[in-house]
């Protein structure tokens, strides 16, 4: 119902369409289409078991689509490449549970993510630039965590590591950012702090953001697409949607 | 005795009379006994030929005193020594008061000796027992007796049971084949019927044709030969097909166990191999007891074995899980070491009682022997052991799809933390299927006993192999294993004959390490996202 | 810039065991060369060649303190790269033989001979080279491990799959070995040698030099090893251990970070090999046992992995306490020893003697130290 106008494959950033996976048959995404522009972000929510996830791993190639289209800036297959290869395309992603690593140090994590070549080679006989050293400390500086950069990240809190992860999204400086929940087991302050932060970021990125808190979304202001059973229902502005009767249906129940 | 002394004479007389003139029949008895009496290698040969040709109603016991050494000659008597102790006259079987004096054992060299064992074949052709006369037809194949051409031709006009007659005329057929003066038609005709018996040893009676058979019967023998190798090469595919699925059911049984801890648990139990080990121990002990005490029960040692097996190996099982397996929950790797260390230990242990060398341990009757189907030959104690792995396959299918705890072991495979908040008591569910596969390993143990050497490192053969079965079927699927095992023991029994026994199995070791590349988690192998996780 | 990459962030750790191989690099020569035999001072040639044998064992442990302790890849399999590498000495040694064997075949080594064959096989030429063969020691191992490596890396087998199949790779070369037609000795394997470079094995002088020259590869391997594992490419390895999956989201390509690490681990292994071989006088096929390349594990465990210096220490207490246990009258129980030693370290030391004294230190140090992050999950 929302099939992407003619022509968006060459201008959108993120072009998906007709998008089907199943697991032991049962369809965990159908005939799923969406277009996200450069520069756009992107909200979208759906009850559990709509898929969010699972579109998230067909994105960033964990999960390989049955059948479909995922094109990333009008000309790359994304559904051909491993994780790797997407990753280093300019595509970042932040997991629902929070996932840094847990024996570096919080500089260290930043480090391992920042923009750079990936080849063994290269690692290997890595010097850290003044440049790249200046832009590490300008992101801990962001996320708040500049006094920690010494400790190790298991010994954060979970919002800390939440935000740790989104510097990590910064210091890749990906073309478009997937951000699974990232609100999730925050206060409300950090809540409101990490919508700012977000807002910021999208600035000069894409974004797509999924999330259940719809105080977290209506914040961040942007067009809402609402997943369920693995299709778009609906897409537009929070307040259109959220009048949509077949939305309320899903969410409410029959 | 009177019937087999009628029949012979009978036998005797319908052969005789085409080929001697009668009245030289008592005659040519007579010279039998008097060329007995002569004991000179060469006489007691020609008498032998004589009683059977004359088919003397004494013949058998006669014969057979004289292989026996009982048989003694003196003074123009010929007597028969009972085992008993007892005489007998060797003419007319009556009783002698004592022993004459002047009488001396009738001696036997090789040649007479292999003699006595063709005469007592052609007897054996007479037998009133139609099995005794099969297996006298078979000894009579192989040793292609021509002596015996004649009692052979009477037994086939004579037979109605029609397996025997079958085997006569193999025998018949044995035998012309071989004989240059035989007329060429009835030599063709034998290599037909040799054909038709199509074993290796009708193979080995057709490849041993004298050189200057003429070009027609050398035709035939060339097709039967090869209709023979044939039929044979197929036989012989069977034969390692059987081979293989024994190996495959004992391979089942050794994985089994190891394919439900891993499956449920996530861990590798490296003592898995000692579980095996101890089932075995627990029949040789239990053996070893009903020797000793209650020697009619050793027929039943095995089915007394298997339920102790299965309890002691469970009970062990459950100790390494709620000792040692417990504290390294969610760290695989490291209950693969720890689990190392007690396999270590177990074998040290079992060293130590029972000491480092193999102990016996007896097959009771219904395990022994073997029996065949057309060219198969099967042993009791595999076929048994295939029996008793495919039992012991559905036992654990209904446990694991019938009983609750079977519900609750599929549940944590599937999602253990799900399962956990659904009020399933997962520690308790690890325990018992930890102390199921352990069992499982103990029943193998049993039935290995009966094919193995029971050492301390009976399990160390079996674990490589066993984890091979399990990676290759992929977890969470009985059915998988079952595959797997029957699929790798029978590839290595193919293997086999063309690669050898060890570059087979070096074969299949490659060939699952590369597998495991193409289908990281078998073939058998659960999908979605709760397994990526 | 070499120089900077061994010795960057070294530790005090480092330091103290650096030092520690080579004073016993040089003294233990010394004191068994030049001082008289029963002088308090003299170290026996048979104690020489028993701690050249430790270190060896020493290298092995760090090489595979490598994979697992840092990149999380349990290698069931590691004792194949040994014996490799021992293989790949023992054929150079072979070739030293010449015309001195029992047949006095001037080419063939004398299981040939027995054998009745009549011409080297031909992947024993160049064997007589010592570069040539030294080229071997590292190729032979790291062309496996790079194979096999590339094969299961690129398909993310990993955990206990992973062991799994590195444990049946060494018992297929075990089987592999053992017989006779492969040409490398069978069941005997290759022994007798006479001499390495022209010097006489069993020589008092060459004995020292082996021995000073194992420190020195140990010296070599512990530098290599902590200069990958300092480096940015060590971190990525660390959090491939931590989280593969997250690692693989960042743009780094994990099959190849493994597999470099993997096969530099291997050659690491067959260089050990390669200096056991001329110190035991023998190599044969009961080195691919896999029982020899869990045992590596357990020193591994033993000293404390991800620590490269715990790796040699245990490496060097788990055979030391073997030598002692088996040479007396404890002799059947070091099984029980060895087994009871594999489960209590999984259990109760899961640090190794250096983690656990390294937190022993830190927590008289610092009463209230900070929170500590769990343990990761060993995958």
């Amino acid at each position: 119902m929302n099939a992407p106008n003619p022509g968006a494959l060459t201008s959108s950033l993120l072009y998906l369409d007709g998008v089907s996976v199943s697991f032991d048959g049962f369809k965990a995404i159908r005939g799923l289409s969406l277009t996200i522009e450069p520069g756009e972000m992107r909200a979208i929510i759906g009850p559990n078991g709509a898929g969010k996830t699972t579109m998230m791993d067909i994105i960033t190639g964990k999960t390989k689509p049955d059948v479909g289209t995922v094109m990333f800036g009008g000309s790359v297959d994304l559904t051909k490449l491993d994780e790797a290869a997407i990753a280093n395309l300019g595509i970042g992603r932040k997991f629902q549970k929070p996932t840094v690593f847990d024996f570096h140090t919080i500089e260290d994590n930043i480090l391992l993510a920042l923009k750079a070549p990936r080849s063994v080679a290269r690692t290997l006989f890595w010097q850290t630039a003044a440049a790249q050293a200046k832009r590490i400390d300008d992101i801990l500086g962001i996320i708040k965590l500049g006094d920690a950069r010494d400790r190790l990240a298991g010994s954060l809190s979970h919002g800390q590591k939440q935000w740790l992860e989104i510097g990590m999204l910064l210091a890749q400086d990906p073309k478009l950012l997937l951000v699974d929940e990232p609100a999730a087991g925050m206060t409300d302050g950090e809540t409101a702090e990490t919508a700012v932060l977000l807002k910021a970021i999208a600035k000069d990125h894409s974004v797509i953001v999924v999330e259940h808190d719809m105080g977290f979304i209506r914040e961040l202001g942007v067009k809402v697409t609402v997943l369920h059973e693995g299709s778009v229902l609906a897409e537009g502005p929070l307040d259109v949607v959220s009048a949509n009767e077949r939305v309320v249906e899903v969410y409410l129940g029959r | 005795m009177r019937i087999v002394s009628c029949l012979l004479r009978m036998i005797a007389l319908a052969t005789l009379l085409a080929l001697q003139p009668g009245a030289a029949a008592a005659q040519s008895a007579d010279e039998a006994f008097t060329r007995l009496g002569a004991d000179s290698f060469s006489d007691t040969n020609r008498a032998i030929e004589l009683l059977i040709a004359n088919a003397h109603p004494q013949a058998a016991p006669i014969i057979e005193a004289l292989a026996a050494g009982r048989l003694l000659a003196g003074g123009g008597a010929v007597v028969i020594k009972t085992t008993d102790g007892k005489f007998l006259d060797a003419r007319t079987g009556a009783a002698l008061p004592a022993e004459s004096p002047g009488l001396a054992p009738v001696r036997l060299n090789n040649g007479v000796r292999r003699n006595i064992q063709a005469a007592l074949g052609g007897l054996g052709l007479l037998n009133p027992d139609a099995g005794k006369r099969i297996a006298a037809a078979e000894a009579v194949f192989k040793s292609r007796d021509v002596a015996l051409l004649p009692v052979l031709e009477g037994a086939i006009a004579k037979e109605t049971d029609a397996r025997a007659k079958a085997a006569l005329r193999q025998a018949q057929a044995a035998i012309l084949v071989a004989k240059p003066d035989a007329p060429p038609f009835d030599r063709i005709a034998a290599i037909d019927v040799l054909r038709e018996r199509g074993d290796q040893d009708a193979l080995a009676t057709l490849r041993s044709l004298p050189a200057d058979s003429s070009p027609a019967l050398k035709e035939a023998q060339s097709r039967a030969v090869s209709a023979i190798e044939g039929k044979l090469a197929v036989w012989r595919a069977g034969q390692n097909l059987w081979y293989g699925l024994s190996l495959g059911s004992v391979l089942l049984l050794a994985a089994i166990g190891l394919a439900i801890t891993f499956g449920v648990m996530g861990v590798i139990n490296m003592a898995h191999g000692e579980m095996v080990m101890l089932g075995a121990y627990t029949t040789f002990i239990v053996q070893e007891i009903i020797r000793t005490r209650f020697p009619g029960l050793f027929d039943y040692s095995l089915l007394i074995a298997v339920p102790l097996a299965f309890m002691v190996a469970g009970l062990v099982g459950i100790a390494i899980e709620r000792g040692v397996i417990r504290f390294l929950y969610g760290r695989p790797l490291e209950t693969l070491l720890a689990t190392w260390g007690i396999s270590l230990i177990l074998q040290q242990a079992v060293r130590t009682a029972f000491g480092p060398t193999n102990r016996e341990v007896g097959a009771p009757n219904f395990m022994s022997g073997a029996f065949e189907i057309g060219q198969l030959a099967i042993t009791w104690n595999r076929l048994w052991i295939i029996v008793f792995a495919g039992l012991v396959f559905a036992a654990l299918l209904a446990i694991l799809k019938l009983t609750p705890i079977g519900l609750q072991m599929r549940a944590v495979t599937q999602n253990r933390r799900m399962a956990s908040a659904m009020g399933i008591r997962t520690g308790r569910v690890d325990a018992l299927t930890f102390g199921l596969g352990s069992g499982v390993a103990g029943l193998a143990g049993v039935a290995l006993s009966q094919i193995d050497n029971v050492s301390p490192n009976l399990g160390q053969s079996y674990i490589i192999d066993s984890f091979m079965v399990v990676v290759f079927g992929g977890v969470g699927n009985l059915w998988g294993t079952l595959i797997s095992a029957m699929t790798l023991g029978v590839a290595n029994k193919l293997l086999e004959p063309y690669a050898g026994a060890v570059l087979g199995k070096i074969a299949l070791l490659v060939f699952i390490i590369l597998f495991i590349q193409k289908r990281p988690r078998g073939l058998f192998a659960l999908k979605g996202r709760a397994v990526e996780a | 810039m070499i120089s900077r990459f061994l010795l960057q962030n070294m530790d005090k750790r480092g330091y103290v065991f650096l030092a520690l191989v080579a004073a016993i690099g040089i003294l233990v020569p010394l004191l068994n060369l030049l001082m008289p035999v029963g002088s308090l001072f003299h170290v026996p040639t048979s104690t020489m060649s028993l701690w050249g044998k430790y270190l060896c064992y020493a290298l092995l442990a760090i090489s595979l303190d490598l994979v697992w302790g840092y990149c999380g890849i349990l290698s069931l399999g590691h004792g194949a790269f040994f014996a490799l590498g021992g293989y790949a000495m023992g054929m150079y040694l072979m070739r030293q033989i010449g015309s001195r064997g029992t047949y006095g075949n001037p080419v063939l080594p004398d299981f040939m001979v027995f054998l009745n064959w009549q011409e080297l096989p031909w992947y024993w030429y160049g064997f007589s080279s010592f570069p040539f063969a030294m080229l071997m020691v590292l190729l032979a191992p790291g062309l496996l491990a790079f194979v096999f490596g590339w094969f299961a890396f690129r398909s993310r087998v990993t955990g206990v799959y992973l062991s799994i199949i590195t444990q049946a790779l060494t018992y297929a070369l075990l089987l592999a070995f053992f017989r006779n037609d492969m040409g490398f000795g069978g069941n005997n394997g290759l022994t007798d040698f006479k001499d390495i470079l022209g010097f006489n094995v069993q020589a008092q002088t060459t004995r020292a030099a082996l021995f000073s020259m194992t420190c020195v590869m140990l010296i070599a391997g512990f530098l290599i090893a902590r200069g990958i594992v300092v480096s940015k490419l060590g971190k990525v390895v660390i959090a491939i251990r931590d989280a593969e999956s997250r690692t693989r989201f960042l743009g780094y390509r994990v099959d190849r970070f493994k597999l470099f690490v993997f096969t530099v681990s291997a050659c690491m292994a067959g260089v050990a090999g390669a200096l056991y071989v001329p110190q035991v006088g023998i190599i044969n096929p009961s080195e691919f046992a896999p029982a020899n390349s869990i045992e590596t594990v357990i020193w591994v465990a033993v000293g404390g992995r991800g620590t490269l210096v715990g790796a040699a220490l245990g490496a060097v207490v788990v055979n030391y306490a073997k030598t002692v246990f088996t040479s007396g009258f404890m002799a059947p129980y070091w099984l029980f020893a060895l087994g009871a030693l594999f489960v209590f370290v999984t259990i109760f030391m899961p640090k190794g003697i250096i983690g656990t004294a390294r937190e022993l230190w830190e927590k008289r140090r610092k009463p209230a130290p900070t929170v500590t992050p769990e343990p990761a999950p060993a995958e």
